[in-house]
């Protein structure tokens, strides 16, 4: 084994913590024991969570904030308490306002986080900045996708070309280094490989064979990088499905760790020709987050106090609510007219 | 003459900058409904691109996402975050739209915190996203902003996505690809460009009604002023209907104008 030397930030340098160091020796040494047996990996949401989530894991989750994330394993890593984990925040909205009201993180790398795009700034999630309750380290969103691809590629870094002269820069890990070829200047942009990947696809085999339709944002890379990988499927399929159409195959079995099947698993976020993302409990969620009394309760009544994805599905409308939300996803409001007043009635 | 409101203003006037045949990285909001109005009126061809992957959709509504299942709706391709920011950085993309909380004279952009970056921030904000890379690497970037002199600062709390830095030759010297940079900046009050000398402001057009005063009362830096100024030419009858039949017919960006 190599000894690696890692330069601390501060004085001239980059002053944010590098939570996650690049050694792709050591990671060769673990993909070397990974096993490669095709064997069913189908499980549930609570013993996937339980058996490869640990206190103080370095965390990443697929899709995009609301768009293709596994809601259904981030509320059971809530119901059971993880705490101290660290999170990649490669547009991290819903997904990191849920692992900031459950109070599961203490550090994040961050291109995005807090923001729900045009919904508004989750409170709980501001609340881990301004407290100073995070070890906070800056990036953007392609810093960390390339972090990534460092990771498949196995190699320490990547070079780029983004963040320089920035206060960005000043609070990221990079570092800075001349090209031998051309002498320009590049960001090294160190390897990422989380400690646990969370996506959520549409379809998957017992083995963990894996298709996302759709854009793929990071998670061609996510599954690759990531030490351990858990999917949660909108439905299984036969392998013999992945068998006669390979060209679909977003991640092959040898990257997963385990496979969970949840329908609607990505509500309230969009799930691509699935259903669109429920705004209305969006909304709910940045309301409750005003004050610390009506979270708990919010997250008592959908999360803490239910068992299974399914229940907190029921709370929120159950399959009348996803019904309107499929219209929705396929824009039948112009052939059908408007879809029936969004389901409030139920809640 | 048909009346209009700001944002309808600042998005017709930002569209007639987005020719034919060139390449467009925009999020949700103003922005995308800028390029969704030129696809419609003068740029058929106009590549429209979203961060997370969404490639040449042909947008059927105003997404509210930058990832959402909207942004590759009949596109050229539903590729990833890779594959869009690639593009940028070996120089693909003409333009890209981009805000912030606070601006300075250069157009340094602050979507990170207020407050000094020693300090746990006052307020947090979402971060760089995709902004930091896209104003390194994009040919040029756009603005489509409210102006007042909250925004409009002279020093940003925190420059997390980088316009002309310090000025002439600071962004290639910082290590960024030469020839990018802040290209226009569409306010309710003006058309602002970056003189070619200093890189700084230079308020080249002013919309009807608005005088110089207004404009550098809402301004918390010094401004340079083209000579001569022109007068933003109105938004046209054609550009109003179709931003409002079409465009965002429910009225969810220009309702906010």
């Amino acid at each position: 084994m190599h000894t690696y030397v890692i330069s601390k930030g501060g004085d001239d340098l980059p002053e944010g913590t590098l939570f996650v160091h690049p050694d792709p020796d050591a990671m060769r040494d673990w993909f070397r024991a990974k096993p490669k047996g095709m064997t069913s990996k189908l499980t549930s949401a609570r013993e996937a969570i339980g058996e490869l989530v640990k206190d103080g894991d370095y965390l990443a989750v697929g899709g995009f904030g609301t768009n293709r994330i596994t809601t259904a394993l981030l509320h059971e890593i809530m119901r059971q308490g993880r705490k101290n984990l660290g999170m990649s925040g490669h547009t991290a909205t819903h997904d990191f306002q849920l692992m900031a009201a459950g109070q599961c993180l203490d550090r994040v790398d961050v291109a995005y986080v807090v923001g729900l795009e045009a919904r508004g700034l989750s409170r709980s999630a501001r609340r881990l900045f301004e407290q100073d309750q995070l070890d906070v380290t800056e990036w953007t969103n392609a810093a960390l996708a390339w972090r990534y691809r460092a990771a498949v590629m196995g190699v320490p870094f990547l070079p780029a070309r983004i963040m320089f002269g920035t206060d960005t820069y000043e609070k990221s890990a990079a570092r800075e280094i001349r090209c031998p070829f051309t002498g320009m200047k590049l960001a090294a942009l160190p390897a990422l490989s989380p400690d646990v990947a969370l996506i959520h696809v549409h379809e998957a085999d017992v083995y963990g064979n894996a298709v996302i339709s759709g854009i793929t944002v990071s998670d061609w890379e996510l599954a690759r990088a990531s030490k351990r990988v858990i999917i949660s499927a909108e439905r299984l399929i036969p392998h013999e499905s992945i068998r006669s159409q390979p060209q679909r195959t977003t991640i092959p079995y040898f990257c997963v760790d385990a496979v969970v099947e949840v329908p609607y698993g990505s509500f309230p976020g969009n799930m691509a020709y699935e259903y669109f993302s429920d705004e209305d409990h969006l909304k709910a969620w940045l309301e409750a987050e005003r004050d610390p009394e009506t979270l708990q309760a919010f997250l008592e009544r959908y999360i803490y106090g239910v068992e299974t994805f399914s229940e907190y599905l029921d709370r929120c409308g159950g399959l009348d609510r996803m019904q309107e939300l499929r219209r929705l996803e396929f824009l039948l409001d112009r052939e059908v007219g408007p879809a029936p007043a969004a389901g409030e009635g139920k809640r | 003459m048909t009346a209009y409101n700001q944002m309808e203003l600042m998005i017709a006037l930002a569209a007639r900058y987005l020719e034919d045949d060139s390449t467009v990285v925009v999020g949700t909001g103003a922005p995308c409904a800028a390029a969704m109005l030129a696809q419609r009126l003068h740029s058929p061809q106009l590549v429209i691109m979203f961060e997370a992957g969404g490639m040449g959709p042909q947008l059927p509504s105003m997404p509210i996402s930058v990832g959402d299942s909207r942004t590759f709706y009949r596109g050229l391709s539903a590729s990833s975050m890779s594959e869009i920011m690639d593009l940028c950085q070996r120089g693909m993309i003409d333009y890209t739209f981009l805000g912030g909380a606070q601006v300075d004279a250069y157009g340094n952009l602050n979507s990170t915190q207020i407050g000094p970056p020693s300090q746990p921030p006052r307020v947090r904000l979402p971060g760089s996203g995709g902004a930091n890379d896209l104003a390194s690497l994009c040919w040029r970037t756009m603005m489509i902003t409210p102006q007042d002199k909250r925004r409009f600062v002279e020093k940003v709390d925190f420059i997390t996505s980088p316009g002309y830095l310090s000025g002439p030759g600071a962004r290639e010297e910082a290590g960024l690809p030469p020839g990018s940079g802040p290209y226009k900046v569409i306010t309710q009050l003006a058309i602002i460009g970056f003189c070619p000398q200093t890189l700084r402001m230079q308020v080249e057009s002013l919309h009807p009604g608005v005088t110089r005063e207004d404009v550098m009362e809402n301004t918390g830096f010094e401004l340079l002023w083209r000579d001569p100024l022109e007068k933003t030419d109105p938004p046209r009858e054609e550009e109003l209907r179709v931003l409002r039949e079409d465009v965002d017919p429910y009225g969810y960006i220009i309702g906010r104008g």
